[in-house]
């Protein structure tokens, strides 16, 4: 089935946590982003952000992670129910991203994907492009993080 | 090390990367650890997928220019990070061997309105391959601090 028969549009649905630990934050930051204030939480505190905080892209990657162990539920979900699930590529970008508050050290983030909508590829009738919303909230509930992604999808 | 702020950011103003190539080893750790897909994590299932190859998930190639900003300007300067990204575009797959690189330019600056010590660059990253294909587009928010509070540099 096509996402757009299974999944409503605008509808948000949770796709599970990620607690970003300072050690995650620090191993992130060394490879890909190595800013005093992904690094170093003394340093961390002279900044606009006031703490260590994780890089933008660790908290985006995150997303991603979460995405994948949800889809892989959602995939049994839907064969136990005889359902062939959607067959998703991959994606050749995003728009509007936005960071929208530090993610902290201890901070756990709860993601989520709704559905934007879906459009037909002219030059290829065996795929759709699907746009999604994707978000992160702290446990204090604060959005921290959103961008519109797409997916491709082979039907 | 440069050490830039707020002020060197004038439009136009171009920084490039250093070349870095993409191992299978670093494309299968980064992809176990985010995005765990089998062209991501297997030489044979990339070849299968439209990629081509072992391919670098998205989210590796963008953490990666990440690092060749950091390398371009960033390490030593006043940047204060990033509200967020306008568009990022993977346009061809980065497979394991290919040899990153590419540059960024400056866009637009200007003073925050509400936080006169900070400034609000908008730049441009485009990383190539070593066929020189571009293979990911980012226009971006970089915050830098001003040289000094007061010092008069604004841009509006």
């Amino acid at each position: 089935m096509r996402m757009t028969e299974l999944y409503a549009l605008n509808e948000t649905v949770d796709i599970g946590s990620l607690t970003f630990t300072a050690e995650d934050i620090v191993h992130f930051a060394r490879d890909f982003d190595p800013q005093p204030f992904h690094l170093d939480a003394e340093l961390a505190r002279d900044t606009l952000f006031g703490g260590l905080c994780a890089s933008g892209w660790h908290t985006s990657a995150g997303w991603m992670k979460c995405f994948l162990a949800f889809w892989a539920g959602e995939c049994r979900r839907l064969a136990e129910k005889g359902i062939t699930p959607p067959n998703l590529g991959p994606s050749p970008g995003f728009t509007r991203l936005g960071w929208l508050r530090p993610v902290f050290a201890g901070d756990t983030i709860t993601y989520s994907v709704s559905l934007l909508g879906s459009r037909a590829l002219a030059s290829y009738p065996d795929r759709v492009m699907n746009t999604i919303l994707c978000a992160g909230r702290n446990q204090n509930d604060e959005p921290v993080i959103r961008f519109e992604s797409t997916v491709l999808e082979f039907i | 090390m440069a050490s830039y702020t707020f002020e060197d950011f004038t439009p136009g103003r171009r920084f490039e990367f250093e070349k870095r190539t993409m191992t299978a080893d670093a494309i299968i750790a980064f992809a176990r650890e985010f995005d765990p897909q089998p062209m991501h994590l297997d030489e044979a299932a990339g070849r299968a997928s439209i990629l081509g190859g072992l391919a670098a998930s998205g989210w590796h190639t963008s953490a990666v220019m990440m690092r060749m900003l950091y390398e371009a300007y960033i390490n030593g300067s006043t940047s204060e990070g990033s509200p967020g990204v306008d568009l990022m575009e993977w346009k061809r797959p980065v497979l394991a061997g290919d040899t990153l690189g590419g540059h960024c330019a400056v866009l637009e600056a200007r003073v925050s309105r509400s936080r006169p010590e900070i400034g609000i660059v908008r730049l441009r990253a485009e990383v190539t391959n070593q066929r020189d294909e571009v293979v990911a587009v980012c226009e971006y928010i970089n915050m830098m601090r001003l040289a000094a509070t007061g010092a008069g540099h604004a841009h509006d």
